[in-house]
């Protein structure tokens, strides 16, 4: 099955309402609950009635709540959304050379079996007159089936910018949100090593930046035991949750693509290259049949 | 071969498959709690793998066995009152086993506790913990008001036993009718609530496979439904083989054996009408993704769980005996039991792997080289040997608990004397 067959095109309905009803469109629970009722969930939580707190919370706005308290967070905004980071992937540029796989490895210290970015070859002769290269990230969903079924809320979508990311101390290892995403997105850390990071070599104390959190990869420590996946390089954004290309804080992916095929920015804003990319030519974006909306969009 | 002889044989074939069992077992716990899950074989494509599949083997045994004691404690079935006792027990039993494979399959063991602290109750998974703890804690309270008036009776004594069943009797020492009434009635109101319970948490774990819609193979409303018949035929199968070992054995257990026997191969029936009708939906629609899991079931390289293990060996081999004249001869209506149970592992290792055994996108497995990354999944040694020592643990705490409590006799026989006549038919 060709990876875009079932997805709409630009000319059918599908995605040209959806890029529109999208603009300005209230998401629910993206917007995140008003203060009232954040501060009655924590006050709750502070009895000490965490059950019921984590239920109010789980209720609509899924882990978001829980989510905006924890340092994993990285300093929640908690004026609702801001930015809704999204990438356009140009597939006509993409020479499938792999530089943003090994540029992403490198930026995230990630171990083998874990890619957060990988690029897949098709090869189709009736659709194409050349194998056309795709690279993958985590789609960052605005509707993510993976976060829904996180038993614990470990995994859930950053209301300020839209990025789904996964908690390391809390996430239990359980993996059921592997199979709820249907993009191959997310990977579990086995504890397995490249031969250059095997524990004893200078390279295995080599910290990940991921989260802003340095961890150090430690047998039986997280992220080992952890489902891991794509952050769009959020250790990067400043203070704001802002990214700069100029300053080099940009998605490792997209820093160095060698076609420029991959371009990254906020959907919110309708000057982004990303926009701008999205009103000028078709995209589409895969298996728009689930409801999940991605938040990465493909140029054929 | 006398019947005696049958029957000691088959104790003892059970103890030494317990002991065996939990001594290669050992290794395999060993190694998963010294290298985490590095042995494990599964990987990101096929992220459950033989846990899972050995977990929902076990809490549909629970679910099944609860419910068939269920027909006894709440809708009076006399038929199943001599084994009403041990279907409970061996629901107790199955439900801890289920909970011990669910738990060595986390990334991290020591955050289960989790489930409690931060439950988001927007996935299926939280609320089946939570069921389970409310079950368990029935499932046990059940047990004890079952057992009371004979743990209370049995410690009046002296020597280890009664020492234990002192402990056990919680202080409490009234043997007399209108306690054991009382007892019953409150047993009846358990099992009343354990029934939607039952069903909550069984009809749960297939909804948890349900609703994940990225997978079609598992993204059907019967699931749910049929992961409540095929509890209800797997624990009471099970039951079938326990009744012929334990509690008096096939001799005294015969003609229940055997009725069950008849409620087990109908609800069969009707569970593989229920996959046929699953199956054939799915090959009409030739959804891709659907389609592949069920190409790989059939004739996939592991074609043969379906067709040798589930098919022919957990299905239709029984369903022949159970059909047949030998199917009223209790040894061989247990025997079909015992077939079946097992042939619903192949069931359930089906219900999990191939629905993830195929590339979500198309290129995935080789854009990377990783063994991690490949639709391709069998157990490993290392994942083999933990179930097995789960399942051995359970035959020992079964065994144990089935020669140390007394479960072994319906409640209206229960009385001191006739333990001594219950241990000398034992052997
Ligand atoms: S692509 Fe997968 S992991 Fe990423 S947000 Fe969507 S469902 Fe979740
Ligand atoms: S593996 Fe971690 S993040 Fe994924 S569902 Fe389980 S607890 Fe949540």
């Amino acid at each position: 099955m060709s990876a875009f067959t079932n997805t709409a095109t630009a000319d059918t309905p599908g995605v040209a309402v959806s890029l529109r009803s999208r603009r300005g469109r209230v998401r629910p629970g993206a917007d995140g609950p008003s203060m009232d009722r954040r501060q009655f969930v924590d006050r709750l939580a502070a009895m000490g009635a965490t059950g019921l707190a984590a239920v109010l919370a789980s209720g609509g706005v899924g882990g978001a709540v829980l989510g905006a308290t924890r340092p994993a967070a990285a300093e929640a905004v908690t004026t609702g959304q801001k930015y809704r980071y999204g990438m356009v992937i140009d597939t006509r540029r993409c020479v499938g050379c792999k530089a943003c796989m090994a540029a992403c490895k490198t930026e995230n210290v990630t171990p083998p079996g874990v890619s957060y970015t990988v690029v897949v070859e098709e090869h189709n002769e009736q659709a194409f007159d050349r194998p056309l290269f795709m690279t993958k990230p985590c789609f960052h969903c605005s509707n993510p089936p993976c976060t829904k079924v996180c038993p614990v809320s470990a995994t859930f979508k950053r209301e300020q910018d839209g990025i789904v990311v996964v908690d390391y101390d809390r996430c239990i290892g359980c993996r059921y949100c592997i199979t709820a995403c249907p993009y191959g997105a997310r990977y579990f850390d086995f504890g397995e090593h490249y031969p250059a990071t095997e524990p004893g070599q200078a390279l295995a104390e080599l910290p990940s930046p991921e989260y802003g959190q340095y961890r150090v990869r430690r047998e039986g420590a997280s992220p080992v035991g952890n489902v891991r996946k794509c952050t769009f390089c959020m250790h990067l954004q400043d203070a704001e949750g802002r990214y700069s290309k100029e300053e080099g804080r940009w998605p490792a992916c997209a820093k160095t693509c060698t076609g420029h095929a991959i371009h990254f920015g906020d959907l919110n804003d309708p000057d982004s290259e990303v926009s701008i990319l999205l009103r000028e030519r078709q995209a589409v974006r895969l298996k728009e049949e689930l409801g999940t909306e991605p938040n990465v969009f493909y140029l054929l | 071969m006398s019947e005696v002889t049958v029957e000691r044989w088959l104790k003892r074939a059970f103890w030494a498959a317990g002991i065996v069992f939990v001594a290669i077992g050992v290794v395999g716990w060993y190694d998963r709690l010294r290298f985490g899950h590095l042995d494990a074989a599964y990987g990101s494509i096929v992220p459950w793998g033989l846990w899972v599949a050995a977990y929902i083997f076990f809490i549909g045994l629970s679910a099944g066995s609860f419910l068939i004691s269920s027909l006894v404690y709440v809708f009076g079935v006399k038929r199943f009152e001599p084994i009403g006792r041990i279907a409970l027990f061996q629901a107790l039993i199955t439900l801890t086993l289920a909970l011990l494979a669910i738990w060595v399959d986390l990334g991290h063991m020591g955050r289960a506790f989790n489930v409690y602290r931060y439950p988001n109750f927007s996935s299926p998974m939280a609320w089946m913990i939570w069921l389970y703890s409310a079950y368990f804690a029935l499932l046990a309270t059940e047990l004890w008001f079952l057992l009371r008036r004979d743990l209370a009776a049995g410690a009046q004594g002296s020597g280890g036993r009664a020492r234990l069943y002192r402990v056990l009797a919680l202080g409490t020492k009234d043997t007399s009718f209108e306690a054991a009434e009382k007892d019953r009635k409150v047993v009846k109101v358990l099992a009343t609530i354990g029934i939607p319970i039952a069903i909550m948490f069984h009809g749960g774990v297939g909804a948890l496979f349900g609703v994940v819609s990225a997978r079609p193979g598992w993204n059907s409303g019967l699931f749910p439904i049929l992961f409540l018949l095929s509890a209800l035929v797997s624990g009471g199968a099970l039951l079938m083989l326990v009744a012929a070992i334990f509690q008096g054995g096939y001799r005294r257990n015969g003609d229940t054996i055997v009725a069950l026997g008849r409620l087990v191969a109908g609800l069969l029936v009707l569970d593989v009408i229920f996959q046929i009708s699953e199956y054939l939906i799915a090959s009409y629609g030739e959804v891709p993704g659907h389609v592949e899991g069920l190409k790989l079931m059939f004739s996939g390289p592991y074609w043969w769980v379906f067709w040798g293990w589930q098919l022919a060996l957990g299905t239709i081999i029984p369903l022949v005996i159970l059909f047949s004249r030998r199917g009223r001869q209790p040894l061989w209506a247990a025997a079909a039991g015992g077939l079946i149970a097992l042939g619903f592992i192949g069931v359930r290792l089906n219900i999990v792997i191939p629905a993830l055994a195929t590339e979500e996108i198309e290129g995935l497995t080789t854009a990377i080289v990783s063994s991690r990354i490949s639709t391709d999944y069998f157990p490993s040694l290392m994942e083999w040997l933990v179930v097995v020592g789960i399942a051995g643990l359970g035959l020992l705490l079964f065994g144990l608990g089935e020669s140390l409590l007394p479960v072994d006799r319906a409640a209206e026989q229960a009385g001191p004397a006739d333990t001594a006549e219950v241990d000398h038919v034992r052997v």
